[in-house]
């Protein structure tokens, strides 16, 4: 027997729907096999990982704040990605943005009104757009590749806030420990219903920013002019677009996104700023974008999946006694299977058996 | 003109190739002698490479013969090509950039084979052949020229008796071709024949000792290019017999002047680009003006300086008497120019969008008000954008499978009747198109063309770009040529000959032209 794969002749539209759901049920079948390989049953794992998360409610609170930066984050990569812009550099404008936004409570603690915290995420989003707008301008200047410049740019910011933290940021009566003082109550974002958990107005803006970029990408002619620019630059220069702005179109709108989910992290759930902000979000949401397919619709679905996963990785390090790096695990395989399943898109997969293989070569 | 002198080598009798329903190739007959250099001339479509690609296996015939020294031969893949001694070198390079010279050799080259042995082998070989190379460079180190001599030393190494060169100069600046040629005549005194595709003339007159001109599929003709004109050359090329349509002499060519390009001059974008060189012609209200000349010699780069796409000075360029040389393509479209480009999937058209996504292309600018909403929002309005559509479609008669397929499933002859739909849908006051037909089937070419006529009896300016010179003549009311980035007036569609355009074409000047039109063929030379 032989596997043929044959080349579509239009690309099928079931299998861009389907692709995520295969890969996603792959990703199940290779976890249980991992599951396996360390002698745990794969069925208590899959439970404890996909199912025990979902039974409490302040469980679900917990998944709207993981899910919150991976849905703010992927919209604003998909406008980058519809766009022929390969920024991958997201966790690095998270990091900034949330250290321009926590500017405000760490550097000016008695500025308390109502306007601080607004304050704090309008910064948040001006830092995140500012430390994106590098790649972005070497890329439109010098052609420098943004997929390089972006990744390496997060080095540098895991690097800032490490230093900021254990430096001149250092909560004094911290004990030597990293990290910058608790934020007034003023610059906190507040909890929604604080009686039963712990999710906070986040989760709000990133469905409004998913709502936002899903009309300016179906309704508007900046969307048709993303969409032509990432299909056919040279069509694009005759309807008038230029590529060097929508590259920084799509870098800014993507690093404030990103700023923003950097501060609402900060002044949600942790309240201050410490060195383990950078917990991943930035590369997960690359994931989320392609299971959402690169649509900020599918990127709220896919959020809260790839949300789970963290907060399986939690729940199985206590069940079970697996590292929670696990869920790194899942999440590369499932990026990895999302865009193998996409083959399926433009090929036809077929297995001829090796009795009609001969008949065909004859 | 017999080609008996030399023993034949290859020998193609009554080739035919059919895709659907275009015959690529309609019964050709075509011998190449031992030791020859055989050109195969035609424009573009003409046939040339669907020939070719049969002689070397990556096509099969759809009837005909092809005879190896005599013996007919299937060819059925290009590795039996190779077998028998046939090689190219292709028009686009096959070569792996992050490899060496002598990986990408071996590669080709298959089992047996080590890498010492290839590298010395084509070290010597390049250096016996004038092709200088290191077989440990990186290709993604070396130019276009020295990559072309990869592909022609990996082919020497399989020692062919017949050596096919598709377009081989289209990529060399003229340097690195003058060397081309240098090898190519010694590889013919060694008794190897080459056939060598070329839409060229000069090339073909300073190099070939025979060639076999197509067009539309078919043979027709075959001279000793030494011996030939380029004027006669370029006839044969693009049909010497007259169109039967011509148009009235226009008596309204003294309409106002609404296209002006005044001394524009464009550098090379590209080291093998055509720079523009003090390009100057106006064309008025009512009149058509048609630029001929052979591909290449820069039209397409004419094209984007009048459409915007490519910005000069303000001056160089008016409209209705406004400077717009600095202006943007949809800053232009605002002040009622349109166009239509060579390319219509992947320029005029996105292949992967609908048509009317593909409407708002071009017309998002010029039509703000009828296509968007809400002002800086620009929200789409589709419901007028899928009007529009269907007004254009219907009258163009674009005929398509479903209500708004995407560009790449109309065929070439409806997507350009939507393409230039589009554009005479908002009756713009200057309309420039590049090679209108090209590729067109016959009715679609003939509704386009009276398109164009009648756009034009309405009181636009329309200015076309075509290397087709049976619908040059057909449309036009005046002829320019283009040679080498340069314009020459060719006079109106009533003076101007075939001969005379075919000299300018050749490059000749336009005042020895102009003085003596049936100059002889050292004329197309004299620069």
């Amino acid at each position: 027997m032989r596997i043929e794969v044959s080349r579509r002749q239009m690309p099928s539209r079931a299998f861009a729907y389907l692709s995520p759901a295969i890969a996603l049920a792959l990703t199940m079948v290779l976890g249980a096999v991992v599951f396996m390989a360390l002698g745990k049953s794969p069925t208590a794992a899959l439970y404890s990982y996909f199912i025990e998360p979902l039974t409490e409610t302040w469980s679900l609170h917990e998944l709207l704040i993981k899910a919150t930066p991976l849905i703010l984050i992927s919209v604003g990569l998909s406008v980058c990605y519809l766009s022929n812009n390969w920024n991958i550099g997201a966790e690095g404008q998270y990091l900034m943005g949330a250290v321009a936004g926590s500017a405000i409570p760490v550097l000016m603690p008695e500025f308390q009104s109502f306007i601080t915290l607004p304050l704090m995420l309008l910064l948040a989003m001006a830092g995140g757009a500012a430390y994106a707008a590098i790649p972005a301008f070497l890329k439109t200047r010098f052609n420098t590749n943004e997929i390089l410049t972006s990744l390496m740019l997060v080095y540098v910011a895991q690097l800032f806030v490490d230093w900021l933290v254990r430096g001149p940021w250092r909560n004094p009566q911290g004990f030597s420990f990293p990290g910058t003082i608790t934020f007034n109550d003023y610059a906190l974002l507040p909890e929604i219903f604080p009686a039963s958990g712990r999710a906070n107005f986040g989760i709000l803006f990133a469905l409004v920013a998913a709502l936002l970029v899903w009309l300016m990408l179906r309704k508007t002619m900046k969307g048709f002019e993303i969409r032509v620019l990432g299909q056919n630059p040279r069509a694009g220069r005759f309807a008038g677009f230029s590529a060097a702005k929508m590259t920084f179109f799509a870098f800014l709108l993507s690093g404030a996104l990103a700023g923003l989910a950097g501060i609402i992290e900060v002044a949600g759930a942790v309240q201050h700023l410490n060195e383990k902000l950078s917990a991943g979000y930035g590369f997960a949401a690359i994931i989320v974008v392609f299971l959402g397919r690169l649509n900020p619709a599918g990127a709220v679905v896919a959020g809260l999946v790839l949300a789970l996963t963290y907060l399986g990785g939690e729940a199985a390090q206590i069940s079970l006694q697996i590292s929670d790096k696990s869920a790194r695990v899942f999440q590369g395989m499932l990026l990895f299977l999302v865009l193998a399943s996409d083959t399926l898109i433009h090929y036809r997969i077929r297995f001829v058996t090796s009795g009609a293989a001969a008949q065909e070569a004859n | 003109m017999t080609g008996g002198s030399a023993a034949t080598l290859l020998e193609v009798r009554g080739l035919t190739k059919i895709f659907g329903s275009l015959k690529a190739n309609d019964s050709l007959d075509l011998k190449i002698g031992k030791g020859e250099i055989h050109a195969l001339l035609g424009e573009n479509g003409a046939g040339k490479s669907t020939l070719v690609k049969m002689l070397y296996g990556s096509l099969q015939p759809s009837s005909g013969e092809i005879l190896w020294k005599g013996e007919p031969t299937v060819i059925r893949n290009p590795s039996t090509a190779r077998t028998l001694g046939i090689g190219m070198v292709f028009q686009h390079f096959s070569l792996f950039e992050s490899l060496t010279v002598a990986d990408n050799i071996v590669l080709s080259l298959g089992a047996g084979h080590t890498l010492e042995q290839v590298a010395r082998d084509a070290e010597r070989l390049s250096a016996e052949y004038g092709l200088p190379l290191k077989a440990d460079s990186h290709i993604g180190d070396l130019s276009v020229g020295e990559r072309q001599r990869v592909e022609i030393v990996r082919c020497l190494l399989q020692d062919p008796e017949l050596i096919i060169l598709d377009e081989p100069t289209s990529v060399l600046t003229p340097q690195e071709a003058e060397n081309l040629f240098v090898t190519l005549k010694r590889l013919r005194d060694e008794g190897r024949s080459i056939l060598y595709i070329s839409h060229r003339l000069e090339e073909v007159k300073v190099m070939c000792d025979r060639a076999t001109i197509l067009r539309h599929g078919r043979v027709v003709g075959e001279c000793d290019p030494r011996q030939e004109t380029a004027a006669s050359l370029a006839s044969l090329m693009v049909g010497s017999d007259v169109a039967e349509v011509r148009r009235k002499a226009a008596d309204r060519a003294a309409g106002e002047v609404l296209l002006d390009i005044r001394g524009a001059s464009l550098p090379p974008a590209t080291p093998f680009s055509i720079a523009l060189k003090d390009i100057s012609m106006q064309v008025r209200a009512g009149e058509i003006v048609g630029i001929a000349g052979v591909a290449g010699n820069g039209q397409s780069e004419l094209f984007n300086l009048v459409s915007g796409e490519v910005a000069s000075r303000a001056d160089a360029i008016s409209m209705r008497g406004e400077a717009i040389g600095n202006l943007g393509i949809n800053e232009r479209r605002r002040k009622g120019a349109a166009f239509v480009p060579e390319e219509r999937l992947g320029h005029g058209a996105v292949p992967g969008m609908t048509l009317t996504d593909n409407l708002l292309l071009a017309r998002h600018a010029s039509d703000t008000v009828a296509f968007q909403r809400l002002g800086r929002l620009g929200v789409i309005w589709s419901d007028m954008v899928t009007q529009a559509t269907k007004r254009i479609c219907d009258e163009m008669d674009v005929r398509k499978s479903a209500e708004n397929p995407v560009a790449s499933a109309l065929s070439g002859g409806n997507l350009q009747k939507f393409i230039m739909g589009r554009e005479l849908d908002r009756q713009p006051a200057v309309l420039i198109v590049n090679q209108p037909t090209w590729g067109v089937d016959a009715g679609a070419a003939s509704r386009i063309r009276q398109a164009l006529i009648d756009l034009a009896a309405s009181g636009s300016a329309v200015l076309v770009i075509s290397q087709d010179l049976d619908e040059i003549f057909e449309v036009c009311d005046r002829i320019l040529v283009m040679h080498d980035g340069r314009i020459a007036e060719a006079g109106s569609a009533a003076e101007a000959t075939r001969e005379k355009i075919g000299l300018l074409m050749g490059g000749a000047h336009t005042e020895r032209v102009a003085d003596n039109a049936t100059e002889t063929g050292e004329g197309a030379h004299a620069h």
